[in-house]
């Protein structure tokens, strides 16, 4: 007997939420800015994810090109994010992302 | 030829800019003579307009020329613009014509004093805005002269302004106006609210779509501001004052030209006055005839040769209000010529005078110039005769033709408001055959030691600082030079001859009458009076001037009668210094208050409001920490928040 295990959208669905939240919890309990960093790119791809998901269930390509929209800003958002982190980690090695309330004014 | 008509007021621009940028360099007297030049060139221009205007035939007597659009805002679009039709022209005719002689005369009467150039730059500014008042062809640039001869008035009147008493007088001329222009202001927002256009042409047809109610309203606003440039109760308080400026300015702005933009502006806007209520013209009427007789009781106990004439002056404006009141707008613009020519003669011979005599402008201290100033008392008794009103000179016309309008306006009211003007008319005579007695004729009182009693000799001395300090009382009183003579002259010649432009007889002689019908005969008081009441009026006038004469002669020449001059009347009632009395009591209690509501209220509530934003922020600024994570923290939760809200209140 085989127990017919058939992938529906809900599991994607459910992928995509789990993917978010360990993002999200990442991000709020990491200090390490190259770890949050990436906790941050986790969320956008579950969201991503969501948007394909939707865009198959639904027979409608917007949510597809919404993807590319995403991958464009995550692309920038890495540019200028890693630059901030690198140039933060080069004055101080240890730093945490706590250390950067020292550029509050 | 009527297209010339910017070159009017451009000229006295031209002039003002011109000695603005030149003035120190050409000092003196070649600045003078630029002034007068212009004014002379503006007066040629005029007549140009006035040929061109003669020669269309009496239907198409208007012309409109638009320089370009001033204001276009919206549905507001205001143009500088020309309205040239009888009236404007009458009034700039005069306007340049008596300004012209008067720039000559201060070419005289200015020499060596320090800020000649600066005095022409006023003068010719003053004629510019004058211009731009009488021509302009709709409220605004009407109201733009207005406040132009306002700060010229200003200027003039404090021109020797290192006396603090003349800087005081400046203030209270400009500030008394304010009230007035408050009036102007609000009428012009209010025509353009209701009849939605401003230009004078525009407001004549669009009348019959307003209310009565809304007609009255404008018409009384704009006597308001009438009110106080033509100086007439309550707001007659700042002229007597203005004679603190030198007398040529005295002659021109606050005699012959500026203080007659009310009654001008009155007989402008005649369908609006007529739109209104019934009791509009007639409030208008009395203030005049008040203030006629009024300022002519005061003028009874003055012994400043000027004040006497200043409270003359605005006992001749309420004649003229009295004529606008009770429809004689003819008879309103007449007697304003005719007041232009003696009274500017006037002046201006008191002012040879006052030259004469070294800065003494007190009576009691002249008498017995006759012999000494031939030219000066020859013309000064020509004016004076004028505006006693005895015939054939100017001023019987035109008082004759007032008084006659107010009877012939019918009923009980018509008959007081004609025996008020006649008594003012032989109070009127009386003063000034007073004047004429205590400086032309009598005893040589100058010859005598200044004595203490002699207080006006404080304000003398304060009003003519132009006049170098001579020998006050050794010198001789001489004759002034031929520039001061000249247009003394001239306008003695005027108002001497004066009336031939409204002769009463026959419909042929009364030149200015059908001249000014295109304007405003539609109002124009229509006169019923038949020709044996005319003649008995006429004698009736006259004899109340010859009493008036031989009261003063009695009195002054032949001292049979000891001279009435009640303190009341040489303090004007006391109306000054109850004002100051009030403003000092009560208005200063009251402004305290008001100061006091505005530092603890007002300003209370502003500081209250900053200094509650300021601990909200104190309070605020601590979540803004800096930690990364804390900013993810809250934009977690505020998903959270967000999508439960969502999820609970919508239902898919």
């Amino acid at each position: 007997m085989t127990v017919a295990l058939e992938v529906t959208p809900a599991w994607y669905l459910v992928l995509a939420a789990l993917i978010f939240s360990i993002g999200t919890f990442g991000l709020l309990i990491r200090r390490n800015p190259l770890v949050m960093f990436m906790c941050v790119e986790l969320m956008l791809n579950a969201v991503t994810l969501t948007f394909v998901t939707f865009s198959r269930m639904l027979q409608d390509t917007n949510g597809q090109s919404i993807v590319v929209f995403v991958l464009v800003v995550a692309a920038a958002e890495v540019v200028v994010g890693l630059a901030i982190i690198v140039a933060l980690l080069r004055k101080r090695p240890d730093a945490t992302a706590d250390d950067a309330a020292l550029l509050e004014g | 030829m009527l297209d010339a008509v910017w070159l009017i007021p451009a000229l006295p621009l031209a002039g003002f800019l011109l000695l603005l940028a030149f003035g120190r360099r050409l000092a003196e007297p070649g600045a003078g003579w630029l002034a007068t030049v212009m004014c002379a060139g503006s007066f040629v221009a005029t007549l140009v307009v006035f040929a061109g205007l003669l020669a269309e035939n009496e239907a198409n007597r208007r012309f409109v020329q638009i320089l370009f659009a001033w204001v276009p805002v919206g549905s507001l679009r205001v143009d500088l613009g020309f309205l040239v039709d009888p009236l404007s022209i009458t009034m700039a005719l005069f306007v340049t014509g008596v300004g012209a002689l008067i720039h000559l005369y201060a070419i005289g009467y200015m020499h060596g004093d320090p800020d000649f150039p600066r005095f022409f730059v006023y003068l010719n500014l003053f004629i510019f805005s004058m211009l731009m008042l009488v021509l302009g062809d709709n409220l605004l640039v009407t109201f733009l002269g207005w406040e132009g001869v306002g700060a010229c008035s200003y200027f003039l009147v404090s021109f020797w302004f290192t006396d603090e008493a003349n800087a005081t007088a400046g203030k209270k001329a400009f500030i008394t106006n304010r009230v007035g222009d408050w009036g102007f202001m609000l009428a012009i927002f209010l025509a353009f609210a209701t009849v939605g256009t401003i230009d004078y042409v525009g407001l004549n047809a669009g009348l019959s779509s307003v209310a009565a109610v809304t007609a009255t309203a404008i018409g009384l606003l704009l006597f308001l501001g009438a009110v106080g440039k033509s100086a007439q109760i309550p707001l007659y308080i700042w002229l007597p004052d203005a004679m603190a400026g030198p007398t040529p300015v005295s002659a021109l702005i606050h005699a012959a030209t500026m203080v007659t933009a009310g009654v001008f502006l009155m007989t402008r806007v005649n369908p609006i006055l007529a739109a209104g209520y019934d009791w509009v013209p007639d409030v208008i009427a009395w203030v005049g005839v008040i203030t006629a007789f009024v300022a002519a009781t005061i003028a009874i106990a003055q012994n400043d040769i000027k004040k006497v004439l200043a409270y003359s002056t605005i006992s001749q404006l309420g004649y003229m209000f009295l004529a606008v009141g009770v429809g004689a707008y003819v008879a309103a613009i007449f007697h304003m010529v005719m007041h232009a020519f003696f009274k500017a003669l006037l002046f201006l011979g008191s002012g040879s005078v006052i030259h004469g005599m070294n800065g003494e402008q007190d009576m009691r201290r002249m008498g017995a110039l006759r012999k000494l100033l031939p030219i000066t008392s020859v013309t000064f008794i020509v004016g004076w005769l004028s505006i006693a009103g005895v015939p054939p000179f100017s001023g019987f016309w035109s008082k004759d033709e007032i008084l006659l309008s107010a009877w012939g306006s019918g009923g009980a009211q018509g008959k007081a408001l004609w025996a008020i003007g006649l008594v003012t008319a032989l109070i009127t005579a009386y003063y000034m055959s007073r004047q004429v007695f205590l400086v032309f004729y009598g005893d040589a009182r100058w010859r005598d030691e200044p004595t203490p009693a002699a207080a006006g000799g404080e304000l003398a001395e304060g009003t003519a600082q132009g006049v170098p300090d001579g020998a006050h009382h050794g010198a001789e009183p001489h004759e002034s030079p031929w520039l001061m003579t000249l247009p003394l002259v001239v306008l003695a010649v005027l108002s001497a001859v004066g009336g031939v432009v409204n002769l009463p007889f026959t419909a042929d002689t009364q030149f200015l009458q059908r001249w000014l019908e295109p304007v405003v005969g539609e109002n124009e008081l229509q006169l019923t009076v038949t020709t044996g009441t005319k003649w008995a009026l006429a004698v009736v006038a006259v004899a109340a001037a010859l009493v008036g004469i031989l009261g003063a002669a009695t009195v002054y020449l032949r001292r049979r009668v000891r001279a009435v001059e009640p303190a009341v009347l040489a303090h004007a009632y006391y109306y000054d210094e109850s004002i100051s009395r009030f403003v000092a009591g009560p208005g200063t209690a009251f402004f305290a208050s008001v100061a006091w509501f505005d530092v603890h209220v007002i300003d209370g509530a502003v500081n209250g409001i900053a200094a509650l934003v300021a601990w909200a922020a104190r309070r605020l600024r601590r979540i803004q920490s800096g930690f990364v994570r804390s900013y993810a923290l809250g934009v977690a939760t505020g998903v959270v928040v967000v999508l439960a809200y969502i999820i609970t209140r919508i239902d898919f």
